[in-house]
């Protein structure tokens, strides 16, 4: 990469670092309430908190990381399979029509009955979440590939697999990338609420813990943890989205 | 280099596309033989077949009468000795010009550094040397027909078919081009088969020109083209008057009449 642009890339978040902060501090005086602290407080209470506050991120950071792997690992072939068969296609759509709109973290409690209290209700909840907005981004993407790109793989003699793996895939990474970019919000919202409610790990509960102990800026940097891990995921996807479709 | 080309036949070939509501036939009782390392141009009415017939030699549909031969053997799935150059030139825009030249040899189960090699190699022969990490849409129009050429010598074709590889470029480019394909053949000794609208690009490739008719396609002439090739055809009286009489065989082919509802 040039060095300009780095350089102003560089720039632009250190501007935005600086704005957020500053409005941060600025409502917080405003307000004046111990519900929002000031970052230099926070900072204090992160930096006295770091010790319990890491086992806690770990937990959280887990339990969407292997989220996003088990919904993408699920969505990504089913999408490739159904959008390039007609007969898939005509059978599962309205299914996926009819599933895709429901919010699938009102089935948090279902799965607190069925799977307990621990890892597995949170990780098959933001698994389903996931697995659908990329089920519906990439079955998109699948049926957008030219079909040009198909028959010149298919005029110079390959099988089926050659279809997938030099134009179905490739075609559709850029929007595997781009779903997963923008499903780190929501999965790491679904993981706040399925911790809250349940169990006695994970960000999430710490969080409310502090709440309910009534330490504020306790609960303020379990808040700043939860921020960092989607910002530092939305960071990875965006990274890896550029590096894969440079062709683009 | 030794002589090389494929040798092609299409004995009455015809080809009726069905899909169950419809009935839709594409060509009628076709006979051509294309002798090996032969340039054959074909022209004719849009929509007329001529695209089908390329695909048949491809190896990518079957004729549904007659048979249709390479060196004498039914082509029932894409040969690996066979390039094909389709009309929007089959680039994959997520792959870099080294990649899609090799893209060929890949799918045919070359290794991969053979593979780049020989891809390399291609691209150096169409003047596209320096640009093989680049990618098919930083390439200029020119450039991408360039690189599809590229794709089917690395292939080491002996059956090129193009089917209206040059219809996206200027005049002047497409002279270039068309001299570009004029020494490779030379050069190489392949068969080859181009698909043109261009009466003049017929003339200037093809030494043999194959006009056909509107749908259902059938060939309404077979001239000879014994001038191709040799110093200064462009330019000569003759090149013309050959372009002259194309053009009354094409103006033929679109009288009424020919057209037949398939049975």
């Amino acid at each position: 990469m040039m060095r300009g642009p780095l350089l102003r890339k560089i720039g632009g978040y250190a501007f935005a670092v600086v704005f957020i902060v500053a409005g941060w501090w600025l409502t917080a005086l405003a307000l004046n309430s111990p519900a929002l602290p000031t970052p230099a407080e926070t900072v204090q209470v992160l930096a006295e908190n770091l010790e319990v506050l890491v086992p806690f991120f770990c937990t959280s950071a887990y339990r969407v990381i292997v989220s996003l792997v088990i919904g993408t690992a699920l969505a990504v072939p089913i999408a490739q399979v159904c959008a390039r068969s007609r007969v898939l296609d005509a059978l599962f759509a309205p299914v996926l029509y009819l599933l895709y709109p429901i919010p699938k973290v009102v089935l948090l409690p279902i799965l607190l009955v069925l799977l307990g209290l621990a890892d597995a209700p949170k990780i098959v909840l933001i698994s389903l979440t996931v697995f659908f907005q990329v089920l519906v981004a990439v079955r998109d993407a699948v049926r957008a590939v030219p079909e040009s790109a198909v028959v010149s793989v298919r005029a110079l003699g390959g099988s089926a697999w050659d279809e997938y793996r030099h134009v179905a895939i490739p075609a559709t990474m850029p929007a595997v990338f781009t779903s997963l970019r923008i499903g780190v919000g929501t999965a790491i919202a679904v993981l706040f609420i399925a911790e809250a409610m349940a169990g006695s790990t994970g960000l999430g509960y710490f969080i409310m813990q502090s709440w309910s102990m009534v330490n504020y800026p306790r609960m303020f940097a379990g808040i700043i943890a939860m921020a960092l891990l989607g910002v530092v995921l939305y960071a990875i996807f965006d990274l890896l989205e550029r590096r894969l479709t440079r062709w683009r | 280099m030794e002589q090389r080309g494929a040798h092609i036949e299409f004995i009455h070939a015809g080809l009726v596309f069905e899909d169950g509501v419809e009935r839709l036939r594409a060509l009628r009782d076709l006979s051509i033989s294309v002798s090996p390392g032969q340039s054959v141009a074909l022209i004719g009415p849009s929509g007329c077949g001529k695209s089908t017939t390329l695909r048949l030699a491809a190896g990518m549909l079957a004729p549904t009468e007659g048979d249709v031969l390479v060196n004498g053997s039914p082509v029932a799935k894409p040969r690996k000795e066979t390039a094909l150059i389709p009309q929007d030139l089959g680039l994959l825009p997520w792959k870099t010009a080294l990649q899609n030249a090799a893209l060929g040899l890949i799918i045919r189960k070359v290794g991969k550094s053979q593979a780049h090699e020989l891809a390399a190699a291609a691209l150096a022969q169409v003047g596209l040397a320096g640009f093989e990490q680049s990618w098919p849409k930083e390439l200029s129009g020119g450039m991408r027909q360039r690189l599809a050429l590229a794709r089917a010598l690395a292939m080491d074709a002996d059956l090129l078919l193009m089917d209206e590889p040059l219809s996206a470029v200027d005049a002047l480019l497409r002279e270039s081009l068309q001299d570009l394909l004029l020494d490779l053949w030379r050069e190489r000794g392949h068969t080859q088969m181009l698909v043109t609208h261009s009466i003049e690009e017929a003339v200037f490739l093809g030494e043999r020109i194959l006009v056909f008719s509107s749908r259902p396609a059938t060939l309404v002439a077979d001239i000879a083209n014994l001038r191709m090739g040799t110093a200064g055809w462009r330019d000569s009286a003759e090149f013309a008057a050959l372009c002259n009489e194309v053009r009354a065989a094409l103006a033929l082919s679109h009288l009424p009449g020919n057209d037949e509802k398939a049975s």
